[in-house]
Parts: structure tokens; sequence; C-alpha cells
């Protein structure tokens, strides 16, 4: 006759862990609609994740290399003599934090124009008679912090006319850039709760139709970890299989995106992030996503039903 | 060894099942506990194997309290104790030998020696040949000679059966009662619910009468009623 074990909790054996795994792909089986009803909740939330992640990395992507490359377009008088645009030039390059001045010509300022337009360039051909564009100095900070700065001291300088930097986009970006942050994370916790919602119904039906055998465990003798990893695993497969083809229509879609866009010219200033390591950092976090919702449905309603 | 000191039982709804009781088994007794319904025979045998706790009092099985057992221990005292009931309790889906070692599994046995214990205790219910019957192929006796297998199958020190012969025929009861017999020649402390007069009388046994909640009679080889 063995004694009476108190206590001596011994960690779970590997052809357990089988056990488990085998039982929980079973429910998944057997509950057939409530499953089907589960994954889909986890995809539908999963693909707004996915394709939210995708938008706001590619906006961040953005305001990064809008903010290396701002530079200040300094517009000059029309009247200025070339000594007095030498002049500016010194005036400018005396400025602390100034990296580089370039000089664009109103000539190669009105190519490039007509240049950048393709075949609608030639309606303004004509403007090549009298060109109506200014001298420019492309001015650009060491630092985009000083940016202001400059900015400020460049415009009260002689022969100035007008200055143009990235401000006002800036500006519009992270307004647009916020908004989009709050949408998302809104609609996301909507559909994160009927995906949690879903799988802990799913388990709940688990759970009654195996009330018995529950029973039976636990006369036996099985712990309550134990009786609990099936669910646990069901929780678990429930969430990574949503998450399956979230990443693939998230992989295909950006992919086809990316090469449809990058072959077009004119878009030029807007760079979409390359699918690779995007995709991948984003399937990651979309299989931990799924993992946890779906192990935190299962909790919830084995708790509120093993409660023994 | 099972002991009881003054144990009363009062449900949440009123009704007090039992009041005050003192009991002592040794190791190894056969013991039938006797009653009409609603006499407390359920909620004594359900504090046994801890299903419910006692209101007042102290239940002590092989010199440990069950008050002292925490909510997580109460599996590792079930592994020390079978149960059998009149519905058998089997799971349909699984066959005789899988429903055996069940009560294996779920304490994490070695494959090898599941297979080595559950033969062996198929082998005391005589039922080896059935081993890959499901349930329902099975006669009502057969049925509750697996539950007893499965209560068996972990060597415990005590079987609790609750009107084992509840839905069996006569003759089927005494192949029951055999077996129940046979395991507590082995050693094993049997307590069994009955209201079986017939076998209770005839295979004389200790007799525990329990009466409103407190024990009315306790006699070594004793009858079913008072009179006989």
């Amino acid at each position: 006759m063995r004694g009476m074990k108190l206590g001596g909790r011994t960690t779970m054996k590997v052809r357990t862990y089988g056990r488990h795994f085998k039982e929980g792909s079973k429910n998944l089986v057997r509950n057939g609609w409530m499953t089907f009803a589960s994954i889909s909740a986890v995809t539908v939330m999963l693909l707004v994740v996915g394709a939210f992640l995708a938008v706001i990395m590619n906006i961040n992507h953005f305001a990064d290399s809008l903010e290396e490359d701002v530079e200040i377009r300094v517009f000059i008088d029309r009247d200025a003599e070339t000594s007095e645009q030498d002049n500016l030039e010194e005036n400018i390059d005396t400025l602390s934090g100034v990296d580089t001045i370039d000089y664009i010509p109103r000539d190669e300022g009105l190519e490039d124009f007509i240049d950048s337009l393709g075949d609608e360039g030639d309606y303004f051909e004509s403007l090549r008679e009298e060109n109506p564009l200014n001298d420019v100095f492309v001015v650009n900070a060491e630092n985009p912090e000083q940016t202001d700065r400059l900015a400020a001291d460049i415009e009260g300088m002689d022969h100035v006319e007008n200055l143009e930097y990235g401000q006002d986009i800036f500006e519009q970006l992270f307004s647009a850039t916020d908004f989009i942050r709050i949408a998302g994370i809104v609609l996301i916790a909507g559909l994160l709760f009927t995906a949690i919602f879903l799988i802990a119904n799913t388990i709940k039906l688990t759970i009654i139709a195996r009330k018995t055998e529950i029973g039976i465990m636990k006369l036996v003798g099985a712990t309550n970890s134990f009786i609990r990893w099936p669910f646990f695993i069901e929780g678990l497969l429930l969430g990574i299989l949503g998450s399956i083809l979230p990443i693939a229509a998230l992989t295909y879609g950006y992919d086809q995106l990316y090469h449809a866009i990058g072959e077009r010219t004119g878009l030029d200033f807007f760079e979409f992030l390359p699918p690779y390591p995007m995709l991948l950092q984003i399937s990651v976090l979309l299989v931990v996503t799924g993992a946890v919702v779906g192990v935190w449905g299962s909790l919830m309603s084995v708790r509120k039903f093993l409660k023994v | 060894m099972i002991q009881m000191q003054d144990v009363w039982k009062t449900y949440p709804n009123g009704v007090m099942a039992i009041n005050g009781m003192t009991i002592h088994i040794d190791s190894g007794e056969f013991v039938y506990i006797v009653g009409s319904s609603g006499a407390g025979k359920s909620s004594f045998i359900k504090m046994l194997y801890r299903e419910e706790k006692p209101t007042r009092g102290e239940i002590f099985i092989d010199d440990k309290k069950l008050a002292d057992y925490k909510e997580r221990h109460i599996p590792y005292l079930r592994r020390n104790m079978g149960v059998v009931f009149q519905d058998f309790k089997l799971l349909p889906g699984l066959t005789v030998f899988e429903n055996i070692a069940f009560a294996l599994e779920v304490i994490e046995e070695k494959k090898d020696e599941i297979k080595r214990r559950v033969m062996q205790v198929l082998d005391i219910v005589r039922l080896k040949n059935k081993a890959r019957f499901y349930p329902h192929e099975l006669s009502g006796g057969e049925q509750q000679r697996v539950a007893i297998a499965r209560a068996i199958v972990n060597n415990p020190s005590v079987l609790i059966a609750d009107e084992p012969t509840g839905n069996l025929d006569p003759d089927t009861s005494w192949e029951i009662m055999h077996i129940l017999e046979e395991i507590n020649d082995r050693g094993t402390t049997v307590l069994m619910a009955t209201h079986n007069r017939e076998i209770v009388n005839s295979m004389r046994k200790r007799v525990i009468a329990i009466e409103g909640g407190r024990i009315a009679r306790d006699e070594v080889r004793g009858t079913y009623n008072n009179e006989s």
C-alpha cells in the first residue's frame, strides 16, 4: 500500500504534454463551428492589427526620413545681383549649424520642374521664355532640430524673398498619425474583446461537453493544472491558427503593393518600407498577439468553470 | 484507517445531514453503511473523499487530518482512495482498457507501467478478454467491474463504494460482492453504502447504520435491520 503524498508537486512529464496537446486539438475538431467562429474572430482582429501596424510603421518611417533631410529652401530676391547672392551665401554660411548650401539657378529649377511632370510638363514649355522661378539656396542643417532657428535667421537677411521648409508637412503628418493611432487602438480593442469572448465561449462548450470526464479526472486524483492544460492548449491553438491567414494576406498584399508602387515614378518623396524585415516583425507580433488572446480567453472560462 | 470525531455537516440551505458522528474504522476492514435514503449516507461518503467539508469536527485518514489538506493537495488524497458509484461513471468514448488507464494517465504513470497495472486489475475483475470493448457493449455488471478496476488500479488503501449494486440484478450483484471481498482480502479497506438487505444479511461484515445523521447502530458481523 502506498503512503499518502501530501504536496510533493512533481514537474510535468514530457509525454503528459503530448497528451494535453492531443486532447486540446481533439477539442478543436469536436467544437467545429465554435472553433471556426473563434478563429475567424482572431483572424479579423489580427488583420486589422497587422494592417494598422503596417500603416503606422510606414508613417513613422516617412517621418524619420523627413526629419533626416529637413532642408530650407531660400528663394532669392529676383533683383539680387550675383555679388549680392554671393554675400547672402556667405552670411548663411557663417550661421552655426549649417551643413551644406546648394545653389540651384532658376533655369535648372525650371528644368527639374518640367521634367518631374513628364508628359504634362509640355504645357509649361512656354515658361522657358519667361522663367517665373527664383534662384534658390538649399540649406541643410547639421541637425534637424536647428532647422527652425536657421530658418528664422535666414529670413531676416537681405535679398531673401521667401523661404520654405518642412514645418507644415510635419505638423499635418503628426496630427494624421495621432488620429490613425487612436482610431486603430479603439478598433483593435473592440475586436480584441470580441475574439476573447468567442474563444472563452468555445472553451466553455468544451468544458460543458466534458463535465463528466472532468468529474472523473478529479475523482481519480488529477491535479487542477493537469485538467486545465488541454483547455489552455485549445485556446493557444485557436489564437495561433487565427494568425495564419492575416500573416499570409498581409505578406502577400504588402509585397504586391510595395512592388506596384515602387515601379511608379513621381512618388519618390514617399518611400515604402521594404517588406523585409517589417513583415517578419509584424508576423511575429501577430502570432504572439493571437496566442495571448487565445490563452487569455481559455483561462477566463476555465477559471470560472473549474472551481473545485 | 478512517476516523471521525464529532463530525457535523449542515448544508448552506439549512439541511442538517450529519449531526455528531464519531467513528473508527481500521485498515483492512469491510464495512457496510446502511440507512434509508436521506439518512446521511451520501454526505458521510462525500466527506471522506473531500467532495464536501464537515461544518464541525475532524476527519482523519491514515492519521492525516483532512482539514489540513490544502485545496491543491486534494488530488493526492484522492489518489489514495478509489470510489465506485451506482451509475459506474465510465467514459463512453473510451474502451475498457482506456477507461482504467485513464486513472493512471492523470497521475502521469509510465506507459509500460499503465499497461501492466491495467491488465493486473482486469484480471482481478475477470474482464481481461473485454479490454477492447466499449462500455455500451458490456452488461451492467461488467461495467461496474470496470469501474471497480479503475478505482483500485492506483492501489488505494481505501475503496469507497456508493451503492455499487444499486442498478444490478441479484446474480450480478453477487459477482460484484465477491470481487469487493477479494479486494478486501488483499488488504484494502472497503466501505460500501448499500440498500441491499440480502447481501448485508448473507455476507456478514461490520454494519454501521445511519439514521438522521447519527450512528444508530455499529455492529461487527451485523445485519441490515436490528431484529434479524
